[in-house]
Order: C-alpha cells, then structure tokens, then sequence
C-alpha cells in the first residue's frame, strides 16, 4: 500500500514540497473546472455540463444540450404528415404513444376534425397514452433510484415496465417506437383479450409500486438526498415556463388534461397531485401520485370503451378499404395519392398540445396546403426543464446533481429533437 | 376564447398592433418591432391579462411559402419580410393564450429579446438564433444551443439544403469554444 505522501501525489499529481505538507496549500483555494457528461454513468440522456467548482460546491455551470440533435423538424418538413409519426416515437423514447397523439391532434385541428374522431379512438388513444405515462414515470423514478444506490427499485420498476411495454407490443407490433396513431383515428383495434390483460399488469403494477414505496419512502438516505434539493418556487417554476410534475411539485395547479380538456379526458374522473416545497422529493412522490391516476384513468377506460370504428370516415385522412384498393382502380388511385403525396391538410398554422410524460407537450405546424408541412415545431418540455438545471444545481454539491437531473427527467430525444 | 385579449390590446395598444387575427382557435397578434417589450410587458402585468407563463419562442421562414388553395397574394415575394418570429403564452390565471409574431426583413434580422421578462425565453432564444440566425437584442447570452459553435450557417432556414453535411473542424480562436477548459488549477499541466 502506497504511503500518504505517495498517495497525495497520485491524487493531486502535483510534486512540489509545499503542495505535500498538510497546510492550507493542500488543496488550491482556486476554483476549478470539470466537465461532467456528455457521456456520464449518472446522468441520463447525452447532456454536458461545464461546471465550476468550489471545492464540491458548484458555483457556475453551463448546461450544453444538442448532442442527440436528429433535426427533427427539419427531416418533418420533408416528409408526409403520416411520415413524420414515427420521427415523433423517437422524441420522447419512453413514452412515445403520448407523441404520436400530439402530432396527430395538430393535423387534426388544422384540418377541423378535433372532435369528430370516433369515440373508441379517441377512448384507444387515452388508454395507450396512460400506459405510457406510467412507463414514462417507471422509467424515471426507478432510475432515479438506482442513481442514488437503491438498485432494486430500478429492477422492480424495470420489470413493471416490461410488462407494459409487452402490452404496447401486442397492440402496435413495436416495444417502443409504435408509429400507432394515425390522423383521424389509430393504425388498428386492440388486440383480443386485451382489456383482462391490461386489468392484471395493472394489478401487479399496484402491487410493486407499494413495494418500492416501502423501499424508499421511509429510506433515509433516499430521502437525505432528495428532501431539500433542487426546491424551485412556485413564481419561477411559472416564469422558467416549467409544466407537468415538476411544476406541480413546486404547486402549480397546470394539468392540460383538466386546464385544456382535450380527448375523451373529460369523460373519466382523476386528480392532479401538487406538491408544497418543489423539491426533488416532491417531484418524486408526484410522480408516484400520478402513477396511481394513470392505472384509475386506464380501469375507467376499459369500463367505458365503447364498440365502433377507429379512424374516423372521411377520405381525405381515411385509406380506402383493402378489399376496394385491391379491386377497384378508383381506389387504388386514391391509395396512392394518399401514400405519395400524403393527406392534404388545408394552409394554416395552429399549435396543438397534450400533456406529456414530462408536461405540455405541443407541436405547433403551419401548413402550406400540401401534404408535407411547411413548418413543424416541436415545444419540447424537456427542453424547457432543463434550462432551469442551471438555476437548480447552483450552490448544490456535485452529488446533488444526479437526484436533481434524475428527477428534471431530461430525455435526450425530446431535449435535443 | 381569448378574443377578449385581442380586442383590449388593439384598445390599449392600438399604435403598436399592425393587425390580430384567429386561426382554429389559436389567437395571433402581429406586434410591430419596436413594441414589442412595452407591449410583452404589458401583457406580462396587466391583473386583466397577466400572461405569466412563457410557451415557446419560434420562427417561421417564408422564403418557399407557395400556399395551395388560397389567392396567389398570400404567397411570399422579396418585398415582403422573410422571417416571422412567434412567442406563445399563457396566462395561468385567466387560461388564456396567445401568440405574438413579429415581421423580420431578412436584411435585419434583430427582435427585441423577452428573456427578461420570462426566463424561459432564454434558451428558446438561443435555439430560434441557432436554427435561424434571428439576433434577440438585449439577450443575456446569446450562441448557439443545438449545434456547435463552428457549425456555419442556419439549418432551418428554408435555403439550407437538408442534405447539406459539415464536418466538424474544431477551431480555438472562437470566443465560446466548448472544447476548451480553464485551467484554474495551478498544477494543471
């Protein structure tokens, strides 16, 4: 084993006499630089962060996004309106159900159809939106917990994804990037057998969520490193443009499923949780809350959707039957137009948005009358959220840094676009 | 919903408006250049209007805009200003939302930077000046967020080719080279 002066040297590679003494010149006084990402174990998604350090307290940092740049708005411009849905499974990766939607409810605003979709669309459409919430907050609770020790939570929740992700397969044919919702409706019904199936993943889901609760809730390291941490008041949680559970957390009551009902959303019944002190302990068991409305909104659902089409009659977002494309040269004409040239939404411009796993999450298009919109813009929450990580880790020690990203719950795919 | 909000800022506002107008429900007001701090501020604290919570910042380039299916005098020619640059809001109070655009010439492509009025417009800023080269004026710190500060040009401006590619070549004369770290550490080699 090396001795201490040895030791001091491979720490601190410096050799000068002076700096081997156990005085104040020990460790420099000065402040110092460190780049933590853009590939770091601890934090999720590829995010750099210079910061500037004061011993292990951060004194400046600057939050560099933009390495999982895929030009997402760039590559929409170029493709059909149908094109583009699977673009938008790849911006938010956990929960991309809720993403297809958002793009299909601006195309639908802008060619008038908001309101006219087929009930047991619209009812489809809520149930995978739920269920992807859920895995949304599984994924960012459980790693979360790992982030901070607790491994077994991420296992647990790890595996109650999975199940929910085997379901989403069953009815889209893809783990994660569905490419389910369509302009008008869904790509196809629910698979059989699918309502008993979700009823006991939910069950299960309950079940580990009381056990991971018993894991953490009452752990004091766990709570050690969130309580306290990162808190943001209610004012700038307003003003930096946060929304969904982190905003909530700091007790801002802005849910867009109740402040801006949308779908079939007014039809169930569900409460949105708001926290007091906006810290990251709050964020957490928001999240949790939320988790729990989601498995009622998702038993509601399933009680209440109704028999029916799932893409709604209209020719111009609707592709003809099979049967007459195969047999009718009318048909298959329009087939083609619809596929090539894409569905013609009327020149426009609106701005649809839904609540996301992580907020509000908007897609604002205007269209220029052809099948490829003119422009598309994605209002990313992530984005937003994490243009407050600055603010929140400052005067925070660098192990701090990994609760509060955890639960800021930054996505590469949405941050960057 | 928000047709109350048009219609107290052509009242309060009227030299400042060059026209409001609805789309699908989405309530839009084109606010002269020069305005458009007093009039974001008055949106901001006015207790009837109380716009607190920032939406998103973005621009909309017209150099192809070749509309289908309205009069040929909505299309974009070269007296016309190229850019439009759109802030959303929402006001938590009264749940309304709007949307401010503002006409850019492409010769002075410079608005007013809202930053300090709503925080979250600082990085919404950098991004609309990273994929479209607007200069926010009065912006605390405005470079480039997305791409890198070597990278020339402006990706989602209708004239850059999608399938245009740059390789990066690093380059240490730039100001906010993110390569480059300070070496406070005395003993740093």
């Amino acid at each position: 084993m090396a001795d201490a002066q040895t030791l001091k040297q491979l720490v601190l590679g410096r050799k000068e006499a002076q700096d081997l003494s156990d005085t104040e010149h020990d460790l420099p006084p000065d402040l110092m630089t460190v780049n933590m990402g853009p590939s770091h174990p601890a934090m999720h998604g590829t995010v750099r962060i210079v910061l500037t350090v004061d011993g292990e307290k951060v004194v400046k940092s600057d939050v560099q996004p933009g390495y999982l740049h895929r030009c997402f708005e760039k590559e929409s411009e170029h493709a059909t309106y149908t094109q583009v849905f699977p673009y938008t499974d790849r911006l938010n990766y956990v929960s991309p159900m809720i993403n297809n939607c958002g793009w299909a409810m601006v195309a639908e605003k802008l060619m008038g159809l908001t309101g006219s979709i087929p009930k047991r669309a619209e009812y489809i459409r809520v149930i995978v939106s739920e269920m992807s919430r859920l895995t949304d907050h599984l994924t960012c609770v459980g790693a979360s917990a790992m982030e901070l020790g607790a491994f077994g939570p991420f296992l647990f929740f790890l595996k109650c994804r999975e199940w929910l992700y085997e379901l989403l397969e069953k009815v889209s044919g893809a783990r994660l990037t569905h490419t389910y919702v369509r302009v008008g409706g869904v790509g196809k019904d629910l698979p059989d057998n699918f309502a008993e199936d979700l009823i006991r993943t939910l069950d299960q889901t309950a079940k580990v969520m009381i056990e991971v609760e018993t894991m953490l809730n009452g752990n004091k390291i766990f709570r050690d490193r969130m309580a306290g941490i990162g808190a943001m008041t209610r004012e700038d949680a307003i003003a930096t443009g946060c929304v969904g559970p982190i905003a909530r957390a700091c007790g801002v009551d802005y849910d867009v499923r109740k402040d801006y009902p949308y779908s079939v959303y007014p039809e169930v019944e569900f409460d949105v949780p708001v926290g007091t002190t906006g810290d990251c302990l709050d964020r957490y068991l928001v999240r949790l809350e939320e988790m729990r409305q989601s498995i009622s909104i998702l038993r509601q659902c399933l009680k209440q959707i109704p028999d029916g089409p799932i893409l709604v009659d209209d020719p111009r977002v609707a592709l003809p039957p099979k049967k007459d494309t195969y047999n009718t040269i009318e048909s298959m004409i329009r087939h083609f137009k619809h596929i090539v040239d894409g569905i013609k939404v009327p020149a426009g411009e609106a701005y649809a948005f839904l609540e996301g796993g992580n907020g509000e999450l908007g897609f604002f298009v205007v269209a220029d009358g052809t099948g490829r919109p003119y422009k598309a813009y994605c209002r990313s929450p992530s984005f937003v959220h994490l243009s407050t990580a600055g603010q929140l880790i400052h005067n925070h020690l660098i192990a701090d840094i990994v609760p509060i990203f955890g639960m800021i719950n930054m996505i590469g795919g949405e941050c960057d676009k | 919903m928000a047709q109350k909000v048009l219609d107290a800022l052509k009242s309060h506002h009227a030299a400042a408006i060059e026209h409001t107008e609805s789309q699908h429900g989405d309530e839009i007001v084109w606010v002269k250049r020069d305005q458009l701090v007093p009039v974001a501020t008055w949106l901001k604290t006015d207790p009837a209007m109380l716009f607190d919570a920032p939406v998103f910042c973005t621009c909309i380039d017209r150099l192809d805009w070749q509309p289908q299916g309205v009069p040929p005098s909505m299309r974009w020619t070269e007296d016309k200003p190229r850019f439009e640059v759109a802030y959303q809001l929402r006001s938590s109070k009264y749940r309304y939302r709007l949307r401010i655009k503002i006409a850019v010439p492409e010769s002075d492509p410079r608005v007013p930077s809202l930053a300090a009025l709503w925080p979250a417009f600082d990085w919404q800023e950098r991004e609309t000046f990273d994929m479209y080269g607007i200069r926010f004026d009065g912006h605390p710190d405005l470079r480039r967020i997305y791409m890198y500060d070597e990278f020339v040009g402006y990706p989602l401006r209708k004239d850059y080719p999608k399938e245009k590619r740059q390789p990066l070549v690093r380059r240490d004369d730039l100001p906010m080279n993110p390569i480059k770290v300070d070496r406070a550490h005395p003993g740093d080699k």
